[in-house]
């Protein structure tokens, strides 16, 4: 983010320090300039303007900022940006091609497994981490996947039905 | 002839539509306030007090200022030279924006910074050197009223003690009489535990006041956008027309996001200085620690009994813990909500109820948390002291209910606190319960398990709340009369968009409103528009929370769509040639009562109201509904629920929870089921391990999400939903009544039922909630009672 700072004659501002770093972002090669201290999930939010990675605490305990690094699912407010240098990232904003939605977002839509959508995005990128490993879960399988990611609306019965919906959908699909 | 519409095809009344509001919230792309950027939009922080209870010695705020990119920053004393030190709560009290004497809670926004970036604000707040003196801190009622507590308000002139009020409602000479001719009185003390209702979403704003239009422009996470626009006018004293409230997608409300916090008030203000937007996103700890919490009352009461088990009267007494400030938001004739709701599913002649509320060291807020105003600890009293009251009788739970209850052929009945519940059938719920439930075999497979030593347990509760304020007549806020409207525009090819001002969070408004409108004018639901949200164009409205939204908002929609199918009638008249007498309605269609193959489509009436309509008629066709409700629409519920209690350790699961809704029609059964198994969850939730307490200095144990436990998909169990008991509402336009809360408010007392009932054999009568498996144990070892009073212990 680049900040324009009152000159005030002294060198505070210039002295904020920098670090480049390169990462892939849903499929995109990005090159960004970052303070070591940003988190991941404020490059996304801030700097990539990808705001369907939502934050919603800041103890890594609600999961709205789940994004995959090299496929694996990570609380993106929780890792630094610089940490992502050479990483690849995905968020909710690549999981639809132009033309369809992936069989998690139909899912979730189906099965009535969303209402305010704030947990949404960080509960199907968990999701995707599951059926990416294991595309044939039990209930008690996705209930446990799920259990890093916090829901306030639904009760999260037809969160893990959105997600057997999906992992079906994927199964006939392949 | 024409084929008729099918209703559920259309996306009507009764069909289980997908939602619309989902297809931007499944790629990402909700708009939530975090995500809306401005140009030169500056960025706030609050620095919150780390002391409860505390004398402000001094606020040096110059290492602030002196880092590059903070461009100002606020403190208590600045304030107040523009009397914005303190403001007016919703239950007629003050509130500190920023403390200038003293610092009352734990967490209490003492400044704020307004900087380049979030990074740099958070850098200076803590730059800021706060000299604090301690001072003693009050956590309970009990405390409060103590010889020699120290006065918490001693801003107030005429605030001699920490009391706020003393309320009683009620019959209290007829209830003593019923208690001296009682047979058996049965007795219940027990504590509700503070709670946060913790949207995932915490509360924030962004401020956009331009000098060159005099706009104030407010994006912000509220469920109330004309409330808050009618404050700001009041408080910032802006001219309520040069004031736009916008409150975009919201990430779950559940009661918080109903009340004005200092933040919102804090970004205004900066924003008109600055001259630039400023955005504040409160982060989870401030939201915990410092909004909007709910419950927190002590419940004391005694059930008059006659031998053959019916209730003759009841005595309750309440008392309330508010925090550091009475901002509640109720209706202002009531001084506790509508806790006087209790008992109202009950025939009882006669009961007294009696409240005072004190103030603490503790956040204010008081809202309404997934209830309609303290209706929620109400029937939380109720469904234990029902319990009680039939164990010491010795009769069976489900036979006591029952031979309480009110008759079906009772409505509508007036009950011992006046309310007027509308209609039900409560026996027949509970017979769709217990036979779901298997009540019977349950209990035999109970008693052969205790013989082996295993706890098993069945817990029931019931509920009726009053949901949907209005009436007019009885409930306002801060004088404004609680009612809502909802407008409708259908344009010239049948299209249409609703507008009300309600504003959902979550419960599906998109979808919904669009089917009331399909329903009355066989528009499919697909062709209408829902917006709401923004006060430039919304018609007014109260918002959305205490489940008011179906029974006020959603009838303004009906109401509204009538005057259009009254006036398309007049068009389809003028189309076909005959006279209005001589028209029939089907859904969508107009035809000749005598010729049934001659009509005309609502479609083709919106086209003539644009191209051609009868000589004299006024153009277009749209129109606004005010709706005030006769009455509040009272829902019924059974929860049934039974555990295994594990006596080794306190830990109990949960084998099978059974819902029974009665929430009248239900506009989209597939939405209404979500919101029950919502409510079901946060139901679990307080049974089990959501609270938030305190221990003896005013620390706040829960005021971030390591401490404050929710549920996950791992604990939460699965629910058996049964819908087969249908009582429209006899005085909302579709018959619906309200149904977001109910499991929320009916629940937890099936679950702490339960386990008391599993544990049984120890003679244990209370275990305050949650329900943690140490309390647990305790009851089960030391055979006792267990409180959850605070202070809780601290590290010695």
């Amino acid at each position: 983010m680049t900040i324009v700072y009152d000159d005030r004659g002294d060198e505070v501002a210039s002295e904020v320090p920098v670090r480049r770093i390169r990462f892939t972002i849903n499929g995109e090669r990005k090159v960004a300039e970052v303070e070591p201290r940003l988190l991941l999930s404020h490059l996304i939010r801030r700097g990539l303007g990808l705001t369907g990675t939502h934050m919603g605490c800041d103890t890594t305990n609600c999961g709205a900022c789940t994004v995959l690094v090299d496929g694996r699912a990570v609380k993106s407010c929780t890792m630094l940006a610089v940490q992502a240098d050479g990483h690849e990232i995905s968020t909710v904003e690549g999981l639809a091609t132009a033309s369809e939605l992936h069989p998690l977002q139909e899912g979730f839509s189906d099965e009535h497994g969303l209402q305010c959508g704030f947990c949404t995005p960080g509960m199907m990128m968990a999701a995707k981490a599951l059926l990416d490993s294991n595309p044939d879960p039990t209930e008690e399988e996705v209930r446990w996947a799920l259990s890093g990611n916090l829901c306030r609306c639904t009760g999260y019965q037809n969160i893990v039905k959105s997600v057997l919906w999906a992992a079906d959908k994927l199964r006939s699909q392949s | 002839m024409s084929q008729a519409l099918d209703e559920i095809k259309i996306g009507g009344l009764g069909a289980s539509r997908k939602r619309v509001e989902d297809n931007r919230f499944i790629r990402g792309k909700g708009n939530y306030t975090d995500d809306i950027t401005l140009p030169g939009m500056l960025h706030m922080e609050i620095l919150r007090s780390p002391l409860a209870h505390a004398r402000i010695k001094s606020i040096d705020a110059s290492r602030a200022w002196e880092i590059p990119g903070v461009h100002l920053v606020l403190t208590g004393e600045m304030m107040a030279t523009r009397n914005l030190a303190w403001m007016p709560t919703l239950s007629y009290d003050t509130q500190a924006v920023l403390a200038t004497d003293k610092v009352r809670f734990q967490g209490q926004e003492v400044a704020c910074v307004i900087a380049d970036d979030p990074y740099i604000a958070k850098d200076a707040c803590e730059a800021i050197d706060v000299e604090y003196e301690p001072l003693p801190a009050i956590v309970s009622p009990m405390q409060a009223v103590a010889d020699g507590a120290p006065v918490i308000r001693d801003d107030k002139e005429n605030q001699h003690d920490n009391v706020i009020y003393d309320w009683e409602v009620g019959d209290a000479a007829g209830t003593e009489r019923a208690f001296a001719a009682a047979d058996t009185i049965s007795r219940l003390r027990l504590h509700y535990p503070r709670s946060h209702p913790s949207p995932i979403e915490c509360c924030g704003s962004i401020a956009d006041f331009n000098r060159a239009t005099s706009k104030l422009t407010v994006y912000m996470t509220t469920q109330a956008p004309h409330i808050i626009r009618a404050a700001v006018a009041l408080v910032a004293e802006l001219p309520e027309h040069m004031i736009r409230i916008i409150s975009p997608d919201i990430g779950g409300g559940f009661g918080n996001k109903v009340p004005v916090y200092p933040g919102y008030v804090c970004s205004i203000l900066a924003s008109i200085l600055l001259e630039r937007p400023v955005k504040w996103i409160e982060d989870k700890s401030g939201n915990l620690i410092s909004t909007g919490y709910a419950r927190d009352v002590y419940l004391d009461g005694e059930m008059a009994l006659r031998s053959d088990g019916k209730i003759l009267a009841v005595r309750m007494h309440v008392d309330a813990d508010h925090g550091a400030f009475f901002s509640d938001a109720q209706p202002s004739k009531f001084k506790i909500g509508l806790i006087h709701s209790a008992f109202a599913a009950y025939d009882i002649p006669v009961a007294h109820l009696t409240a005072r509320g004190t103030y603490s060291n503790k956040a204010p807020g008081g809202v309404a948390y997934r209830c309609s105003f303290r209706v929620t600890e109400a029937m939380f009293f109720q469904e234990r002291m029902v319990q009680a009251a039939a164990v010491d009788l010795g009769m069976d739970q489900a036979a006591f209910r029952r031979m309480n209850f009110v008759r079906d052929d009772q409505f509508p009945h007036r009950t011992p606190f006046g309310f007027l519940t509308d209609s039900g059938q409560y026996g027949k719920c509970l017979d769709v319960g217990l036979r779901a439930v298997g009540y019977e075999d349950f209990l035999a497979k109970q008693q052969e398990a205790r013989a082996r030593g295993r706890l098993l347990g069945i817990g029931i509760s019931t509920m009726t709340e009053p949901l949907g304020a209005g009436n007019s007549r009885e409930y306002d806020i801060l004088g404004i009369k609680m009612f809502d409207s909802a407008e409708l525009k259908v344009h010239m090819t049948g299209k249409a968009i609703v507008r009300t001002g309600a504003r959902g969070q979550g419960q599906g408004h998109e979808t919904t409103w669009a089917q009331i409108v399909s329903h009355e004018l066989g528009i499919p639901a697909e062709d209408v528009v829902v917006e709401e949200g923004d006060t430039d164009t919304a018609p007014f409205g109260m918002g959305t929370y205490a489940s008011r939204s179906t029974p006020v908002a959603g009838a303004a929609v009906a109401m509204v769509a009538r005057k259009i199918r009254a006036k398309a009638r007049r068009l389809a008249a003028h189309l076909l040639e005959v006279s209005e007498e001589d028209i029939e309605w089907e859904l969508g269609r107009f035809y000749i009562r005598s010729a049934p193959d001659r009509g005309v489509t609502i479609q083709e009436c919106a086209m003539a109201a644009y191209s051609n309509m009868p000589d004299g008629m006024e153009p277009g066709l749209q129109n606004t509904a005010y709706y005030d409700p006769p009455n509040l629409t009272w829902p019924f519920a059974v929860y049934i629920v039974t555990v295994e209690v594990d006596p080794e350790t306190g830990v109990w699961d949960v084998l099978n929870t059974v819902a029974v809704d009665d929430c009248g029609v239900r506009i989209n059964p597939m939405i209404v089921e979500g919101q029950i198994m919502g409510g079901l969850t946060e139901a679990y939730a307080m049974a089990s391990m959501q609270f938030i307490t305190f221990d003896a200095e005013g620390n706040c144990v829960g005021s971030n999400y390591m401490d404050y436990l929710l549920p996950t998909s791992w604990e939460t169990p699965g629910f058996e939903l049964h819908s087969e008991v249908v009582t429209p509402c006899p005085h909302h336009p579709i018959g619906a009544k309200g149904i977001g809360e109910c499991a929320a408010v009916g629940g937890p007392a099936a679950f702490v039922n339960a386990v008391i009932d599993a544990i049984s054999g120890t003679g244990v009568r209370n275990i305050d909630m949650p329900l943690l498996p140490d309390r647990v144990w305790e009851a089960i070892t030391y055979r006792r009672d267990v409180s959850g009073v605070p202070p809780v212990r601290t590290d010695d």
